[in-house]
């Protein structure tokens, strides 16, 4: 396979990812979908890195890793968080601290 | 032989993001979320990626997607109301949606980029394996590295404190009874 189709494929899951984000009002969901679009970075990366012929890239991949690993340690901690206080899980209702 | 791996890998993944965005039931999204994570391994093994697709699988499969199934357990699945306090979200989403794919794939086909339409230079057998990826972390990307390792622990921390139980009880805040 030549590396436009894993670059077209790797444009669609993050146009899935963001319009999961657009669409969607849980948070939990929403991170899911967060998830998506680092992933879909993730392959592009990849990709690349194939077509140039040099590993660097992949390193970048597995930083990329270890950011949506921490992203999701504290996105869920927040639900845990916005759960106890009896809040509704809707990000459409927690607009607090909407400009 | 490889397109027909790939072209089942793609669907696969494909498949599961989908079903991320339109499950109602949050279980079932994160088992979207498994086949979605295992597919793109799939898809990493075909780039040459070892270490990576392994690691995919540890890291999703093995922690994240259980931490997110312990919080829906937790939370409950039914949380998202029906109304829509945007008016034409549900025909304006999908819009943006796709035209942010065509920008995205015309952005990218359109580049000048003479090598996206080959399958890459032939590489050694060792491309992407364990050696080669720690060789890199720790010679030529060592300060990310550590610094990846710093960001680790904050967010370790991070979820200890705001998980914690005991919070101070502010104003208008039942105490935590569960």
């Amino acid at each position: 396979m030549t590396v436009e189709w894993y670059i077209v494929l790797s444009s669609l899951l993050f146009a899935v990812g963001a319009l999961g984000i657009l669409l969607r009002r849980s948070p939990i969901v929403i991170l899911l979908c967060l998830e998506l679009m680092l992933n879909a970075g993730n392959l592009a990366l990849i990709a690349f890195s194939r077509m140039v012929g040099n590993e660097e890239g992949q390193v970048f991949a597995l930083v990329v890793m270890v950011v949506a690993a921490c992203e999701v340690v504290i996105g869920l901690g927040l639900i845990v968080a916005i759960f106890r206080r009896k809040l509704p899980l809707d990000v459409d209702e927690l607009r607090e601290l909407r400009g | 032989m490889e397109h027909v791996l790939f072209f089942l890998a793609a669907i696969g993944a494909l498949g599961g993001a989908i079903g991320v965005v339109a499950m109602r039931n949050l279980f079932y999204g994160v088992l979207a979320l498994v086949v979605h994570l295992f597919s793109l391994a799939v898809l990493f093994l075909l780039l040459t990626a070892a270490f990576l697709a392994a690691a995919q699988v540890v890291v999703y499969a093995g922690a994240i997607v259980v931490l997110y199934v312990f919080v829906a357990a937790y939370v409950g699945g039914d949380t998202e109301s029906a109304w829509e306090p945007i008016p034409g979200q549900r025909f304006l989403a999908p819009l943006i949606g796709v035209a942010l794919f065509a920008e995205l794939a015309i952005a990218v086909l359109a580049s000048a980029l003479r090598a996206l339409g080959t399958d890459g230079p032939d590489v050694a057998a060792g491309f992407g394996d364990p050696a080669a990826i720690g060789n890199l972390l720790l010679e030529k990307f060592l300060i990310p590295f550590e610094a990846s390792s710093l960001l680790l622990l904050l967010a370790a921390v991070g979820a200890v404190v705001l998980a914690s139980r005991r919070s101070a009880p502010s104003e208008g805040e039942v105490p935590t009874s569960r």
